[in-house]
């Protein structure tokens, strides 16, 4: 009996819990169709130069709004149509998943980056440090999101990595706040008073002992934030303070057609239906993430 | 209660005064010179510098800029527009009705579909009805709104015709403005067709911005009832013999609705962030569009005091929001 309770290496830990999330993830058939819907962004993105049927940014001077294929005037070869200045909407919507992945990750890991180090320090050192962070974190959230984002963008100047910049910075608080909490709810754990018995260091307790028992709603929160990221930088871009055209940026290719929507149902159609699309796919899995990974759940 | 409210309420004076920290460093933070943006792209002399410097206290040190600030903001000042060199404030309050309206419109959608079809949901749990609005709800809350309201747009004003694309009621209409309020004030004219016109104009824009609301709310309502039902009282409720609407209504809802109405409030937030977007589209004259204007005609202290004055009431709304949860859940307030 002894011989074989004992003894596990970690890489079999892993695989073990692994295929324990999974089977909980794929409960959730939602999740799994978001998952497979966003793996299928990701390959778009990575091979949008093979996939994308013409280059994004040519325009073909003798194909102004052709509609897609299928309508009367269409084109085979421009098959979604070409937008107001003969522009191939397909390879623009290709290439566009590339600007969304992108923004959605380099938001992601800021706000999480910096989320954490202050939601650590918060919640492990609590007292004053704990109420300025959490004070300073307040003010932030009481501005409403896009609000602050667009005024950070007057000050850093409109672009892509501002509004990056900015979007981050309006998400931070989110981070920061359910580290602490967790961090707080870990820290009288005797596991962590072990540790510390042991001889580990503030650094070692912080990032070692206790930042891995609270990174499951992390995770759920990286996920929407991941979605609303798009979203947010498409609502940028679409005011005109985010990616500058001639970016294939989806929300700024939606800011480009406003004027044709009467005209050319084609050019505001499908940009939005692809922000939708990812987002919602994200979405998804992130529904499916937290089933999972909530221990709550996962008993009943 | 008395003291929970005025705990509720020194907890508040550190936040408000980071916002208004926030708003001071904004003109600070821009770059460039702020005079020299004030002054716009003709330049200014040097005497004519030194001036504007020290009219609007720039030649201080920073504290005391801030002091004065504040002292400006509890006198009301709030500085004046660039542009129009109006008062900032009886231009945000000249708009402000617009976005309210807007945004009660949107809310009273909201809510009255996205908690009975939440309720309705979470009762037929893995019926079809249940599916099908949860799946909506889903696709509601990933909605690029401002792309939602172009389709809108194209579909009703454009193929269809039944609705106005912009603006808050028709030309053909003129009346005093008494509250402030179109669909109000077109009733009190009784002009006729003014409150049709007005509620044409509304229709659209406030579907829009109650689109992500709705789904909040309505997977909010599902998830708070689904908890509510698996509770014993609710059981005992039903082994009483109490007919099923009963258990509901009374014992199960009542209790459902707590978490409800918190997350109703908080959707004032995102209201705000979905006026900005929708007064936008719409070209409806309220304070998002205001604001968007105003960053884009660099019109500083307009954008300063904007975003003053919207975070104090999402924090005022949060705070009523916070007592009512304390009011109707008395575990809350007791802690």
């Amino acid at each position: 009996m002894s011989d074989t309770s004992v003894k596990i290496s970690d890489s079999a830990i892993r695989r073990r819990m692994l295929k324990e999330f999974w089977f909980y993830f794929s409960q959730n058939r939602g999740a799994v169709v978001g998952f497979a819907v966003f793996l299928l962004l990701v390959a778009l993105a990575i091979f949008a130069p093979l996939i994308a049927p013409h280059d994004p940014v040519h325009q073909y001077r003798d194909a102004l709004l052709v509609p897609p294929f299928w309508q009367e005037g269409g084109r085979p070869e421009f098959l979604l149509g070409t937008d107001a200045v003969g522009r191939d909407m397909l390879s623009r919507l290709i290439y566009g998943a590339q600007y969304s992945l992108f923004i959605g990750i380099v938001v992601v890991a800021i706000a999480l980056l910096g989320g954490i180090i202050l939601g650590l320090l918060a919640g492990f050192f609590g007292g004053w440090v704990d109420s300025v962070i959490m004070r300073v974190m307040d003010v932030i959230l009481a501005f409403p999101s896009l609000l602050l984002a667009l005024v950070l963008v007057a000050i850093l100047g409109p672009g892509l990595t501002n509004a990056m910049i900015a979007i981050a910075i309006v998400y931070q608080p989110h981070f920061a706040r359910l580290t602490r909490a967790a961090v707080m709810g870990e820290k009288a754990r005797e596991y962590v008073t072990a540790a510390r018995v042991a001889g580990a260091g503030n650094m070692r307790l912080m990032f070692k002992t206790i930042l891995p028992n609270c990174l499951a709603p992390l995770i759920v929160q990286a996920t929407l934030s991941f979605s609303s990221a798009v979203l947010d930088s498409a609502a940028l871009g679409f005011l005109g303070m985010g990616a500058q055209p001639p970016a294939s940026e989806w929300g700024t290719m939606l800011a480009e057609a406003r004027e044709f929507i009467l005209r050319a149902w084609w050019v505001v159609t499908f940009p939005g239906l692809a922000i939708l699309i990812s987002v919602l796919a994200i979405n998804l899995m992130g529904d499916g993430l937290r089933d999972a990974l909530d221990p709550k759940l996962k008993r009943s | 209660m008395l003291k929970f409210i005025l705990s509720k309420l020194l907890y508040l004076i550190p936040t408000m005064l980071g916002i208004t920290l926030v708003a001071f460093s904004f003109i600070r933070l821009l770059p460039g010179d702020p005079v020299l943006l004030m002054a716009g792209e003709r330049g200014v002399s040097p005497e004519r510098y030194a001036e504007i410097s020290a009219q609007l206290g720039y030649d201080k040190p920073l504290w005391q800029q801030y002091f004065t600030y504040l002292g400006d903001l509890m006198h009301g000042d709030l500085g004046h527009s660039i542009v129009t060199k109006k008062p900032v404030l009886a231009e945000f309050l000249a708009l402000f009705p617009a976005t309210v309206e807007l945004a009660v419109v949107a809310i009273i959608i909201a809510t009255v579909i996205g908690v009975p079809v939440g309720v309705i949901a979470a009762i037929k749990r893995g019926s079809w009805f249940d599916q099908i609005s949860m799946t909506g709800a889903l696709i509601g809350f990933s909605m690029p709104i401002f792309w939602w309201g172009l389709l809108l747009i194209i579909f009703f004003s454009g193929i269809l015709q039944w609705t106005p694309v912009s603006g808050r009621i028709s030309l053909m209409y003129f009346f005093p403005q008494v509250t402030g309020f179109m669909l109000i004030d077109s009733l009190i004219s009784g002009q006729k067709g003014a409150f049709g016109s007005a509620l044409g104009h509304l229709i659209l824009p406030s579907v829009v911005l109650a689109t992500i609301p709705l789904a909040v709310i309505a997977r909010q309502t599902r998830s708070a009832m689904l908890e509510v039902m698996g509770e014993d009282y609710v059981r005992t409720a039903k082994a009483k013999g109490l007919s099923l609407g009963r258990v509901i209504g009374v014992h199960a809802l009542r209790n459902a609705m707590i978490p409800v109405i918190t997350t109703i409030g908080l959707q004032i937030g995102v209201l705000m962030a979905g006026a900005i977007l929708t007064e936008t589209i719409f070209s409806w004259p309220g304070i998002g569009k205001w604001m968007i204007d105003s960053i884009s005609r660099r019109d500083y202290p307009v954008v300063q005091s904007g975003l003053l004055l919207i975070a104090g009431i999402v924090m005022i709304v949060n705070l009523l929001v916070d007592l009512t949860y304390g009011l109707i859940n008395p575990r809350i307030r007791h802690k």
